[in-house]
């Protein structure tokens, strides 16, 4: 079954972020290096005080202490530098939360609304296709196909690449947040309310994300699952789907005939 | 510790004490009233930590094992329950009233040189609120499906959609008691700072742990009324047809959460406060060094706890809110670092050039500064709006504010636990005990937390009982590093028994504290007097 290999998702042992598959994550990928490398020097120059101050000054080593309590210059260091280095850090860091906040010219719309425990989805200007999203329990997860524990859904959505895809998000019962981390996205779902999010997937492959605001029972039982393919291949699948929507892997079954 | 004061002799020989049943039941002396908080707060620590346990035990393998329902199937509203449980009972029932209502009842009166609290009776019953209000806690797993709503109970899971029956109104009225406790206990401290300080000592000579005291009451009285307005509010829409925070009626569930996080974050600095007190003392005491920069650090505390008012919204980035709304409560966040950099570098200056005797309260006090700065870094990073939307909910905000207050505010619990055990009790702890009890909690919490900024950058969300496998390995290591510090928690157990029963009896200045540290607790035998002070001391 031709199916895109997983393009992104949680690796054993994994110490970072998720590989970026949109400009947002990616930009949000580098923000993190950036902003790791100053925190770690931080950290490392206060640990290196400290054991210094352990070597030097413990009571053995030096028995009489000294008996300053003051000293302004340091003070003015040590109050200037720290806002100096959160300078550097919000530069990048405003650009980064500007440029990820809303895409200026959407070229299709995705409705995402969430349901205690499921996601349910709408595509606005692709003749109203709609479902919704469950996931695939424990004792039907096949491991041939792919699916993934507590990540694969019945349903995934489809999206094409290279689209400044909106994304809106509602929700119908109580608080969701719809994630999908290699997309760096994260927007509560909230009743009454609907709050928007953009992302130009840059790969096809299949992506994961899980609920992220506490919703209940089956709070960590709705994930959702994008599959990503390219536009001439969405194009066909909104036409499979235009009757009624048809999953991903029952359209290219039925191509493959 | 009854039977180590009634044993105990001083000079003091008209000092009468009450039967049992009026001393510690109708108690009006803050020294009592201060050792039931302790009391409490262990008590609450170990229900509490029993929690922990359970949520990392099942968090050790995926796949769900322990959290069941009666016929055996993954149960995630339990699940929700003891999360809830966890985090409403540590922070409104182990670290407040450890911190304040213990040590800040004990020795805040002590240090300013103070015979009791300037309302002893409102003192009692600030104490005998909790106690209601923690069974009426405990009470809500009981009735129905219990609260499953996590600590911050926003709504409409909280409203009677998500969660009808009784049990999150219970929730509710002991959120209400437990703050209408800390609201009169913070009313008292601050009469008390302001009008009961001995002669001399003006503001800026106060000792720190006491700005420390009277900057968190400050935020007390600002900011626990807010959420007892919030929780009312959200008790009316449940129970009274209102619809202050639903849709349907016109309402909005994000009104909730504003509310909530203007209370809930000045919470986490009345956390943290009288812990930046407590670190400052013993860091001064061991080093044999006066504070460096005393009024630097009175006024990063200030600063801090005003500050702390105006960044709620750094907890909602995902909420929806306005992209230049984000950026201001990005930039008033950030400032924090500055005055929380001050305390860091203050406390490593006071050291700088000292003696420093490394006795437990001491180790817990180096921990706390590292501790601290490794969880107010990771706190940088999320205070960014645009990156906090790859962590918010994730394990990594787990690590963060365990760093801080697991092993910051709990840090600075043990450390003026072991500090102050010999002026409370007469009797001190054996050191070497400490000292494992130090090693082990050490590097237990952190095998428990760090592996757990790996698992938020990956991506796993918090509040979850079962994750994908591919988280399985840290969450291995971390359950782990539970285990640990579960141990070291037993044995911190055994460690204050012993000290109370079989503890070396010491005298007043036990530490040896040097003119330069020494606040006025120390001129008093160990246990103080039950009436202290009958001659006002004088300050220069």
């Amino acid at each position: 079954m031709p199916f895109y290999a997983l393009a992104s998702e949680p690796m054993p042992k994994q110490l970072g972020l998720q590989p970026a598959a949109t400009p947002v994550m990616a930009q949000l990928t580098d923000f993190h290096n950036f902003i790791l490398v100053i925190i770690t020097a931080i950290t490392l120059f206060v640990l290196a005080l400290l054991i210094f101050i352990v070597i030097r000054f413990n009571a053995k080593a030096n028995p009489e202490p000294q008996k300053f309590s003051h000293n302004t210059l340091i003070e003015v260091i040590w109050t200037v530098i720290p806002i100096v280095i959160l300078i550097v850090i919000a530069i990048p860091s405003f650009k980064l939360l500007y440029y990820m906040d809303r895409t200026a010219d959407p070229e299709m719309t995705l409705n995402v609304t969430g349901y205690q425990w499921y996601w349910g989805y709408e595509y606005p200007d692709h003749h109203g296709i709609s479902f919704n999203s469950y996931m695939i329990p424990d004792d039907e997860i096949d491991a041939s196909k792919g699916q993934k524990r507590l990540l694969s859904v019945d349903s995934p959505v489809v999206l094409p690449v290279d689209t400044n895809i909106q994304i809106i998000v509602t929700a119908a019962d109580v608080l969701h947040s719809y994630a999908v981390p290699a997309f760096g996205i994260k927007t509560d779902a909230v009743p009454g309310r609907i709050n928007e999010t953009w992302v130009n997937i840059e790969k096809p492959g299949r992506y994961f994300g899980q609920c992220s605001e506490l919703c209940g029972k089956g709070h960590a039982f709705m994930p959702t699952e994008v599959i990503a393919v390219p536009k001439e291949e969405f194009a066909a699948w909104v036409e499979a789907s235009k009757d009624g929507y048809v999953t991903y892997e029952d359209f290219k079954n039925a191509q493959t005939k | 510790m009854n039977a180590a004061t009634k044993d105990s002799h001083h000079d003091d020989h008209h000092d009468h004490k009450p039967g049992f049943f009026t001393r510690w039941f109708m108690s009006t002396n803050h020294k009592d009233i201060g050792t039931l908080y302790i009391i409490f707060s262990i008590i609450a620590a170990l229900i509490g930590g029993f929690f922990s346990m359970v949520m990392r035990a099942e968090l050790q393998d995926p796949g769900m094992q322990f959290v069941l329902d009666e016929a055996g199937n993954p149960d995630g509203q339990l699940w929700n329950v003891i999360i809830t449980a966890h985090g409403l009972i540590m922070v409104f029932f182990v670290v407040m009233p450890g911190l304040i209502g213990g040590f800040g009842n004990w020795f805040l009166p002590l240090m300013i040189g103070a015979p009791d609290m300037a309302f002893p009776r409102l003192n009692n019953i600030s104490f005998w609120l909790l106690v209601p209000a923690f069974l009426m806690l405990i009470g809500s797993a009981f009735v129905g499906i219990g609260a499953g709503t996590g600590w911050t109970v926003y709504p409409p899971l909280s409203a009677t959609l998500g969660h009808p029956g009784m049990s999150v109104d219970m929730a509710i009225f002991a959120l209400h008691l437990a703050g209408a406790s800390s609201i009169l206990g913070a009313a008292n401290f601050i009469t008390t700072v302001f009008n009961m300080r001995a002669p001399g000592m003006t503001l800026h000579k106060m000792p720190l742990f006491v700005w420390a005291m009277l900057i968190t009451s400050f935020l007390l009285v600002l900011a626990v009324p807010v959420l007892g307005g919030a929780i009312t509010m959200l008790l009316t829409d449940r129970n009274f047809g209102s619809s202050f925070f639903s849709p349907e009626g016109g309402g909005d569930p994000l009104l909730y959460q504003h509310l909530f996080w203007f209370f809930g974050h000045p919470e986490v600095y009345i956390m943290i406060l009288p812990a930046f007190g407590i670190i400052s003392h013993v860091v001064s005491t061991f080093s044999k060094k006066p504070i460096f920069g005393y009024l630097g650090m009175a006024y990063a505390m200030v600063s801090i706890g005003f500050v702390g008012f105006v960044v709620w919204a750094h907890h909602m980035y995902t909420t929806g809110l306005d992209v230049d709304t984000r950026a201001y409560f990005t930039a008033a966040t950030m400032i924090i670092a500055v005055p929380t950099g001050i305390k860091i570098f203050s406390w490593i200056a006071t050291m700088w050039g000292g003696s420093i005797e490394f006795k437990t309260p001491m180790l817990f006090a180096v921990g706390f500064i590292f501790l601290f700065t490794l969880g107010g870094v990771t706190g940088v990073v999320l205070s960014n709006g645009g990156m906090d939307v790859a962590l918010h909910d994730t394990y990594y905000v787990v690590a963060h504010f365990h760093y801080v207050l697991s092993l910051g505010a709990v840090f600075a619990l043990f450390c003026g636990f072991y500090y102050w055990i010999g002026k409370m009790s007469g009797r001190q702890y054996p050191e070497w005990m400490g000292q494992l009890h130090f090693w082990m909690t050490f590097i237990g919490v952190n095998m428990l937390f760090f592996p757990q900024h790996f698992l938020g950058l990956a991506g796993m969300p918090r509040r979850y009982p079962d994750y994908p496998d591919a988280f399985a390995f840290w969450n291995e290591i971390s359950s782990y590093g539970a285990y640990l510090s579960g141990a070291a928690t037993v044995f911190f157990i055994f460690i204050a028994f012993y000290t109370l029963f079989f503890g070396r009896r010491v005298d007043g200045n036990y530490w040896n504290v040097q003119p330069q540290s020494m606040t006025l607790e120390w001129t008093l035998s160990s246990p103080p007097p039950f009436h202290q002070f009958e001659i006002q001391p004088k300050v220069e």
